[in-house]
């Protein structure tokens, strides 16, 4: 699985050799670039972004120790929290203030820390849910099925492609409620990939898989990137950080207090003081 | 006791006004609460507005019937869109708060004072402004069979009104199993996950909203034109949770379900009043523990101690599925 990826990381990480590794670095080819975000929870600013890009085409993970306002930042940049102050773009297009399925259409596309898996849809109306312009949506079109039968035929076959590549396709017909948690994982990315977004935003996408179901989907993830999309994901595992990501922005109190390439974050002083506290290591009286 | 006359009255309610009456609007209901989530506590006030919309509009305004109708079609969208629009982007319960209360602000305001001229206050509206429509009627005599029994014109309002409710069903089972649909049900499971995947959620709990509140006046024109009269008291908020009864006890989410449910829930409540009552007539059961006047109110009472047992051993109701229902607890 290895080779045919490393062309695609070569590239995305030659991208990335010019690129300084300080907070807010410019990037060469930026999908997303965010300018002064910040969103405040009466007294707490749980989100205070000066100024970032988002590489198109590479693996992008954002880390941080908890409460460092990832997850809020996440849920600014896709609509679903209105921001206090700031702006960002999407391929040079202002998406600041724009409503969740608005962002979703323009192709940025996101999971949840807690999968919202539909668990009362069967695993292929899940998928087959999340395709785009379908014609039976509409109130008068959907009472018609041959305005909108052949469509959704291609859509459901599609769909079993996305779920065989997912190993999922033999719950096909299952209730979703019935996967187990990092099953439920595979569906939403999954099902996040019948949007055809170019952007695949993962709120936590290791949280509660078991190591087996993990390498399947840090594989998936990779093959994302191979695909051409860019991907942007939260994550506390710092294996999985280390092992497929081109580029760690890390984030402390709201702020970003490093940026770079995986190995250059992991030993970045401003990082461990983020993780640890600054005072680590000093005696108390020291400290006074 | 005339076994003969209490299965003739418990059959004939059972295919009768009513159950039309109560299976539309549990129809509207399980579009609103069992496709897409929404908390309606407010359907009555959907009756009503179809009601007087056609008592008024011909009574008061001397329009035709059938115009009438269309106008109180209308009525229901702008009713539904003045629920929705400020509640459906807040959380489900803040609908339920509103649409109960709104249901009881038609009533109070059609049995107001200030409005006797045109709502008839709380006497209601009677006059023949089912004219149009029994003038219709093709049937001379009614039915009178050792088990069934209607006047002419009931016969007629039953037969129209069952071919409305199957009409209103093919249309119901033809929406949920399209795309449109699924997109409710999934708006039923979460509402983020469907944002999340580039859909107007809003949108489409306003267009259910709409279709579930045109079903139900539906239902309110079925109780204007059977009874050629309109009581603001007839749309009270037991009416509403009627419908629910009707809708759980034949299983939410289920195109017949409301059918099944009325017809049982009408069956059950004439066939126990009728029972009781000749029961203590006939002596069986002493006047000291239930009077002729009691029946009334002891039939609800034990009704609804069947439908907490049906609750109790079948809570996913008679058409639905346990395991579905169990699906629920979000594991």
């Amino acid at each position: 699985m290895p080779a045919p990826n490393s062309n695609f990381k070569e590239r995305a990480l030659a991208a990335f050799a010019t690129v300084a590794s300080t907070p807010g670095s410019k990037k060469p080819d930026p999908i997303i670039v965010a300018d002064k975000v910040t969103r405040r929870f009466g007294g707490l600013t749980a989100v205070n972004v000066d100024h970032v890009e988002i590489q198109r085409g590479s693996i992008t993970a954002l880390i941080g120790p908890n409460g460092a306002g990832k997850t809020t930042f996440f849920n600014l940049l896709t609509g679903f929290d209105s921001v206090d102050e700031g702006s960002w773009t999407l391929n040079g297009e202002v998406i600041s203030g724009t409503s969740p399925h608005k962002v979703a259409r323009k192709g940025m596309v996101r999971t949840f820390q807690l999968t919202k898996a539909l668990f009362r849809l069967s695993v292929i109306d899940n998928m087959r849910l999340a395709a785009t312009n379908q014609r039976g949506e509409s109130f008068i079109r959907g009472l018609f099925p041959f305005i909108w039968k052949k469509q959704e035929e291609a859509i459901t076959s599609q769909a079993e492609e996305l779920l065989t590549r997912f190993k999922l396709i033999d719950k096909r017909d299952d209730f979703a409620a019935a996967l187990s948690g990092g099953q439920r994982k595979l569906l939403e990315m999954a099902r996040a990939l019948m949007v055809k977004p170019e952007i695949v935003m993962l709120d936590e996408p290791m949280a509660g898989v078991n190591p087996a179901l993990k390498q399947s989907l840090l594989g998936h993830i990779k093959d994302l990137r191979e695909e051409g999309m860019t991907v942007l994901f939260v994550e506390h595992d710092m294996d999985m950080v280390r092992d497929i990501s081109d580029w760690v922005i890390v984030m402390a109190e709201g702020k970003i207090v490093a940026e770079g390439t995986p190995d250059s974050v992991m030993g970045n002083q401003a990082v461990i003081d983020a993780y640890l506290g600054a005072h680590h290591d000093v005696s108390l009286d020291e400290g006074r | 006791m005339d076994f003969l006359f209490i299965t003739q009255q418990s059959l004939s309610a059972a295919i009768g006004v009513n159950t039309i009456i109560f299976a539309l609007a549990a129809i509207g209901l399980n579009m609103h609460f069992g496709y897409t989530g929404l908390l309606n506590f407010g359907q009555a006030g959907f009756l009503a507005v179809g009601a007087y919309s056609v008592a008024v509009a011909v009574v008061s305004y001397n329009i035709s019937l059938w115009i009438a109708l269309l106008i109180g079609i209308g009525n229901s969208i702008i009713l539904a869109l003045l629920l929705g629009i400020p509640t459906l982007r807040l959380r489900a319960d803040y609908l339920a708060i509103v649409t109960i209360a709104a249901s009881e602000i038609i009533r109070q305001v059609a049995r107001s004072a200030t409005f006797n001229k045109t709502l008839g206050g709380s006497d209601g509206i009677t006059g023949k402004f089912g004219k149009e429509f029994f003038d219709l009627n093709p049937f001379t005599a009614g039915l009178d069979l050792p088990f069934l029994r209607f006047t002419p014109n009931d016969l007629w309002v039953v037969v129209v009104g069952w071919v409305l409710v199957a009409i209103i069903l093919l249309l119901m089972w033809l929406l949920v199993n399209s795309p449109w649909g699924r997109l409710l049900k999934a708006i039923r499971e979460d509402e983020d996950a469907v944002r999340s995947l580039g859909k107007n959620v809003y949108l489409y709990k306003i267009q259910s909203l709409i279709a579930g509140g045109v079903i139900g006046s539906i239902g309110g024109f079925v109780y204007a034109l059977s009874r050629q009269s309109v009581q603001p008291d007839n749309y009270g908020t037991a009416l509403t949770f009627f419908a629910y009864t009707v809708l759980i006890l034949g299983g939410a989410a289920r195109v017949m379900a409301p059918i099944a449910g009325a017809i049982i829930f009408w069956f059950l409540l004439v066939f126990v009043e009728q029972m009781l009552r000749q029961a203590v007539s006939a002596g069986y059961i002493p006047e000291w523990l239930i009077g002729v006047n009691q029946v009334g109110q002891i039939r609800f009472m034990l009704v609804g101690l069947g439908l907490m047992l049906l609750m109790i051993f079948r809570p996913q109701g008679i058409f639905g599925d346990r395991k579905e229902l169990a699906l629920d607890a979000r594991a």
